[in-house]
């Protein structure tokens, strides 16, 4: 009988936690409310009120055991919440540096910019295709670009220790393409010059990228002449004239890609039709948007997939925790709990309150979790190689409300575990054997 | 020892409290097994005695630029080396383009360079004897079900045929078995003849080029001379090389993928502090609970530091325990997780490094918990505790 109970309320746990998962906020603060009233209106919510009441104002006197459950939970939401911070972060930098109204143009079959290369003729057909902007002179706003390596010192790194860095030469168009990418500091480079525009990542990370100092790429020496700043993965790269670039990295009049401006993000059907279509290119073409999406899909997979793991094992680690403290808890006050069913309390109220309490704790320990990852790694600076790219890319550790709202949800549903089975043993506990006790 | 069994039954007085107190600690070890597996295997890439013979040469403009192939021969002239050989990216993909296999182009001795990398005598002589043949690591020889004498398709994202098609078609001839962790790579890609690739593909792909050269030296401590040797073979060419011991080389990569150290370091640190408090507040519970008990110990005339030793040996034997527990089970699961990632991760079993530093952590952490409760119990006044004051 007591297993069939106990199997009962495993299913019923599994059943609620998944639901729970699922919920939108919307949904919790209805159950909230619902709840709230149950607790104002019926006899029984009042019943679980008082006795919720008195073992709050007891919580001081077992302030040692209730912090380990509320430091043990804020533990795992702070864990939780940085690393999913970690990949919420380099999956906004990616989708921010596209739009839906500009398109990538690359070789047929390349999976990213650096193994695709296009002809100088294929060029000139791409930006003569329909659905291109074209800018006041009625010239269009496609950009020819290419992309390479550069190995670079890294700052703060061992003598010798060199970090690759994404070169990218450009077009007078490409400023017009990107419109959020703003000079900072100096000039912007000259077409024609050995000349060099740094993002303000690379600067970060990488040792002489200060306007007025020379670097070596490839088997030339460049000057930086200015930083410029973007906000996405432009960050990261190093700008100079398509032709120099070109030239010092061999590659002659061929570049790697062509970025354009479409009239709108409808005319995109219409570009890649146009481009299917001509019979002399044979290329593959994205909104930009898509392109930076899907490089960045596989990494913040595995971002989330390892915040989730860690996360997990945590909770468990903390669900044992709190369930030991709460049975403590239960033990302490048991023959409070036994008084109480004696003068004709049911067992609604207690299972309810020690379950409040629990999850009251819960919540504190979700918010200072929550709290703590925000103050420490919101905006944090982090680096790594991306897929698709040929150097570091630099990203911030970004703390959304979602993600916070995350972590509060699972701290609620540690809680709720962690209260549910001292609840049910306060709750059955059979009072002559509680009053007895001690 | 004599006491073991009071330890020890004192340890299960409460079998609810320490059986939830041990899966927490088994929690944290096991999270503890995990990321230190992950970290060892970013720490030891390329960490081994045949690895230190090893030096890479590739160009030094960047890991995209390759050098001409001619550089080989001038490169076997320096002084200290065994043997060289070379290879260049091929970028495959099979049956869908976003599949990636890791192909490379491969000079024939390549394979010697790697003799932790087993291939067996009759694959050797096949693949020397096979243009289109390929040497094909065993986990993906597992994944795709593959047999030694089969035809696959692979599609390079970088690189056409003559004809213009990227649909390539390679022999299967034999298996790259690694032997050592640090080699474990070659289990899950495919190498093919350099010379092969270079006549097949369309003109002015890749023009006699390689990515990049692989040398045995004679004596590692040798080691750095050679690699300045062979880059001054090139200094001021229009091909400058930047040659590295195969471990520098790896931790360089692996320093640019990701700062791990800190990443599990931080995790850890936020485990084990929450770990603390947790199990310090179940030997407080303890120790508060048996007050007469221990009195009771002392007035039979254990002395106040046999008393101090026993709880901390309690506390110890505790944290022992969950953590051997969440150890072992790190040790079994892991493989379960790399087979199951797809090949995307490959996590080395939990080492015997690993344990010793867990092992460690365990006994400090006992200490560290044990350590006020036990300091209480000494302390503990026997007229006091028995009257319940």
């Amino acid at each position: 009988m007591t297993f069939l109970f106990n199997l009962l309320v495993l299913v019923i746990l599994v059943v609620a936690l998944f639901v729970w998962v699922q919920l939108p906020w919307y949904a919790v603060l209805v159950l909230a409310v619902l709840f709230a009233a149950w607790m104002a209106l019926s006899r029984r919510g009042r019943q679980a009120a008082s006795v919720t009441s008195v073992g709050v104002s007891t919580l001081r006197q077992r302030l040692g055991s209730s912090s380990v459950v509320v430091i043990g939970i804020a533990g795992v939401v702070g864990v939780l919440v940085a690393l999913l911070a970690m990949g919420e972060g380099y999956s906004e930098t990616l989708r921010k540096t596209g739009s839906d109204d500009t398109a990538i143009v690359l070789r047929g079959g390349s999976a990213s910019e650096v193994s695709s290369v296009l002809t100088r003729d294929s060029i000139l057909v791409i930006e003569q295709e329909p659905g291109i902007a074209h800018d006041k002179q009625g010239k269009p706003i496609a950009s020819g670009e290419i992309v390479v390596a550069a190995n670079l010192p890294v700052k703060h790194g061992a003598p010798g220790d060199e970090g690759s860095v994404q070169v990218r030469g450009v077009d007078d168009q490409a400023w017009a393409l990107r419109p959020n990418v703003k000079i900072i500091a100096g000039r912007a480079f000259q077409p024609g010059m050995r000349e060099l525009v740094v993002g303000q990542g690379a600067q970060r990370q990488f040792v002489g990228l200060e306007p007025g100092h020379e670097v070596k790429l490839g088997t030339q020496t460049w000057n930086v002449v200015g930083v410029f700043a973007s906000g996405d993965a432009y960050d990261s790269e190093i700008w100079g004239d398509a032709g120099v670039v070109a030239e010092t990295y061999r590659r002659g009049s061929s570049r790697t890609s062509v970025f354009a401006k479409l009239t709108d993000a409808k005319a995109m059907d219409a570009f890649k039709a146009a481009l299917a279509a001509d019979p002399r290119l044979q290329v593959d073409v994205d909104t930009t948007l898509n392109y930076f999406s899907k490089q960045s899909e596989g990494m913040s997979k595995v971002m989330r997939i390892m915040g989730i793991t860690v996360g997990s094992i945590m909770a468990i680690g903390a669900i044992f925790g709190a369930l030991n403290t709460m049975f403590a808890a239960v033990a302490a006050r048991a023959r409070e709990i036994a008084t109480l069913r004696a003068i004709g309390f049911r067992g609604v109220p207690v299972v309810v309150a020690v379950m409040l309490e629990t999850m009251l704790l819960a919540l504190l320990g979700g918010l200072i979790g929550g709290l703590l990852a925000w103050l420490i790694f919101n905006g944090w600076t982090a680096s790594t190689l991306a897929t698709g790219s040929t150097g570091q890319l630099a990203f911030t550790f970004k703390v959304t409300p979602e993600l916070m709202w995350e972590g509060l949800k699972w701290a609620l549903a540690i809680g709720f575990v962690g209260g549910l089975f001292p609840a049910l043993r306060a709750a059955r506990l059979p009072v002559t054997t509680a009053l007895r006790e001690l | 020892m004599k006491y073991f069994h009071l330890i020890w039954a004192a340890l299960f007085r409460r079998k609810t409290r320490t059986l939830l107190t041990l899966v927490s600690i088994a929690a944290a070890f096991l999270l503890f097994g995990m990321l230190d597996a992950v970290r060892m295997s970013f720490d030891q890439a390329g960490k081994s005695a045949n690895g230190a013979q090893r030096l890479q040469t590739g160009s030094k403009l960047s890991f995209i630029d390759t050098l001409p192939q001619g550089l080989g021969g001038k490169i076997a002239t320096v002084p200290g080396v065994k043997s060289v050989a070379y290879a260049n990216w091929f970028g495959g993909a099979y049956q869908d383009p976003h599949n990636q296999v890791f192909t490379f182009a491969v000079s024939d001795n390549y394979i010697d360079q790697y003799p932790e990398v087993a291939v067996s005598d009759d694959a050797r002589k096949a693949f020397l004897n096979t243009r289109t043949g390929i040497l094909v690591g065993e986990k993906l020889m597992e994944k795709y079900h593959w047999k030694i004498g089969d035809q696959i398709p692979l599609q390079s994202n970088i690189f056409p045929q003559q004809n213009g098609s990227k649909n390539w078609e390679f022999n299967i001839v034999g298996v790259l078995h690694p032997t050592e962790q640090s080699v474990s790579f070659y289990g899950q890609i495919i190498l093919m003849h350099w010379k092969y690739f270079d006549d097949a593909v369309l003109k002015g792909y890749n023009n006699g080029q390689v990515g990049w050269y692989v040398t045995r030296v004679n004596d590692v401590n040798q080691a750095d001379q050679v690699a300045r040797a062979i880059d001054a073979v090139s200094a001021n060419s229009d091909h400058e090389t930047r040659t590295q011991t195969e471990a520098a080389a790896t931790a360089s990569w692996m320093k640019q993928l990701a700062d791990i150290g800190l990443i599990v370091g931080s995790i850890m640190g936020a485990v084990f502090f929450t770990l603390l408090l947790l199990t310090g507040n179940t030997m407080m519970q303890a120790v508060r609970e048996r007050t007469s008990e221990l009195a009771v110990l002392k007035t039979l005339g254990f002395s106040d530091r046999g008393v101090l030793a026993m709880v901390l040996a309690e506390s110890v034997l505790l944290v022992l325990l969950g953590g051997v527990i969440g150890i072992g089970l790190a040790t079994v699961l892991i493989p379960g997780v790399s087979a199951n990632s797809g090949g995307m991760l490959n996590l080395p079993t939990v080492g015997a490094d690993s344990w010793l530093l867990g092992i460690a952590l365990m006994l400090a952490i006992g200490v560290v918990v044990g350590a006020i409760p036990a300091w209480r119990a000494m302390r503990l006044n026997i007229v006091d505790a028995l009257a319940g004051r």
